[in-house]
């Protein structure tokens, strides 16, 4: 075993620091060493998507990045979408169109379309079906989370254009 | 996944002299090949080098007289998002938008895809069509190999024990050319090249001056067919000139049969899509004043 290493990064907006070996993924320390389990394991080898986060400027499979490679970085997670008890619009839309049954898929879905909406805050269908090809569901069959992201598209720029009116 | 130690070199030849003294070292850019192989057990390393924080690994340079150079570890979502080479590399940017997905692009390379040597890397028929050579160090200096030589076979390459890629570099696109890749998968996102071919042209007075032509996954290596471009110089480019090319494309190839589609289909392939690839490049070399 090699000696562990500490990592200092930026996490959900919080400084965090641990202490993982270099084998360990970025997804391993997240949820076994930083105790955030609300990123998920699929795959494994960066097809499924389920394990996205935030790193820096742009979306990444956290299981296809050493954690070690994470230091002086900043990481957003799943559970730094929310504000305290209220949820982002994805999230309530996710909710609203049931766009999600067993879960698993929804931790990276929800930070794979938060990207997409800071980069295109009004994308077309396609657009959204490219952005988020690499995110694998085996159980809504993908329409209803497409309808959640536009729609939740459609109220973050309805509620940002009213609060500039205002 | 076996342990190892890591080490982040900030210049180049930090990163020579580690690589020289550790024999099983892997170099790490973006992960999303080595990570993969070193997890199924495909690959072994005592040290992974990771070679992001060497500054000459993650430039992008654009130069209108001497083209574009491109660091190896530089990921595909910062070359897409590159003004000179949304402006000048059309076509680079599609081929590094469609390798894997969103989060693949967030750490993938175009070093890393020629460095992984599959004959079914999307970039490098590109490359190769652009006429892109690889800047190589080592512990004896640097040398330059252009890019339809630096694969040997499925995951071999030129690259000598102790050297490492460090740059891409792309000639500035002639006035009235044109490059394009297109791959043939069925899906519509997130898939290997049944078929791919790239292909650049150059048009003098409306004839062609200049041609080159690659396909992948129809070989061991990428495959750079000289002859399918040479049969085109000084020719109007028509159909039917544009389609001998095509002919001279499928006779190179040597496709295999696997689980993707067999010798006979992607033979058939590689003159449908060296044919479309042509006509792209054509076309963009004719909007391209």
């Amino acid at each position: 075993m090699s000696a562990k290493v500490q990592v200092q990064t930026t996490i959900n907006n919080e400084p965090v620091e641990f202490l993982c070996e270099p084998r360990q993924s970025l997804l391993e320390c997240l949820r076994d060493v930083v105790g955030l389990t609300g990123t998920k394991e699929g795959c494994g080898d960066g097809n499924c998507g389920s394990c996205t986060v935030k790193l820096g400027d742009r979306i990444v499979t956290s299981c296809l990045v050493l954690g070690v490679e994470a230091n002086g970085e900043s990481i957003t997670t799943v559970e730094g979408l929310a504000h305290g008890n209220t949820l982002h619009p994805l999230q309530k839309a996710f909710l609203e169109h049931a766009a999600l049954q067993c879960g698993i898929c929804t931790p990276g879905f929800l930070i794979a379309a938060d990207a997409l909406l800071q980069k295109h805050p009004q994308p077309t269908e396609e657009q959204t079906r490219f952005w988020l090809a690499n995110n694998l569901c085996r159980c809504t069959g993908y329409d209803k989370i497409i309808r959640a992201v536009q729609a939740a598209a459609t109220e973050i720029t309805t509620t940002k254009s009213n609060g500039a009116a205002q | 996944m076996k342990a190892f130690d890591y080490a982040a070199p900030a210049s180049l030849p930090e990163a020579v002299g580690l690589l020289a003294s550790q024999p099983s070292a892997r170099l790490l850019a973006g992960g999303t090949d080595l990570l993969v192989q070193l997890r199924s057990g495909r690959k072994e390393a005592d040290v992974v080098i990771d070679v992001k924080k060497i500054p000459e690994l993650n430039e992008i340079t654009f130069s209108p007289e001497t083209g574009l150079t491109v660091g190896a570890a530089v990921p595909c979502y910062r070359l897409t998002a590159h003004a000179a080479v949304q402006t000048h590399y059309p076509a680079l940017v599609e081929v590094a938008s469609w390798i894997g997905g969103t989060q693949i692009q967030g750490r993938a390379s175009l070093g890393g895809n020629l460095c992984n040597s599959a004959p079914s890397a999307d970039s490098i028929p590109l490359l190769i069509a652009l006429g892109a050579t690889a800047l190589v160090a080592g512990p004896s200096g640097r040398r330059t190999i252009p890019v339809e030589e630096f694969c040997t076979a499925p995951g071999r390459n030129q690259l000598a024990p102790g050297e490492l890629l460090v740059s891409l570099h792309i000639p500035a696109p002639a006035p009235h050319s044109g490059a394009s890749y297109l791959r043939f998968i069925p899906r519509n996102e997130m898939d290997i090249a049944v078929v791919g071919a790239g292909a650049s042209v150059t048009l003098t007075d409306g004839v062609i001056t200049a041609a080159r032509i690659a396909l992948s996954s129809v070989a061991p290596t990428p495959l750079f067919v000289p002859a399918a471009g040479e049969a085109l110089l000084n020719q109007a480019p028509t159909p039917a000139a544009l389609e001998a090319a095509a002919q001279i494309a499928q006779e190179a190839a040597s496709p295999i049969s696997d689980m993707r589609g067999t010798a006979a289909y992607r033979r058939h392939l590689c003159a449908v899509m060296t044919r479309r690839a042509l006509e792209l490049a054509v076309a963009r070399a004719q909007e391209n004043n």
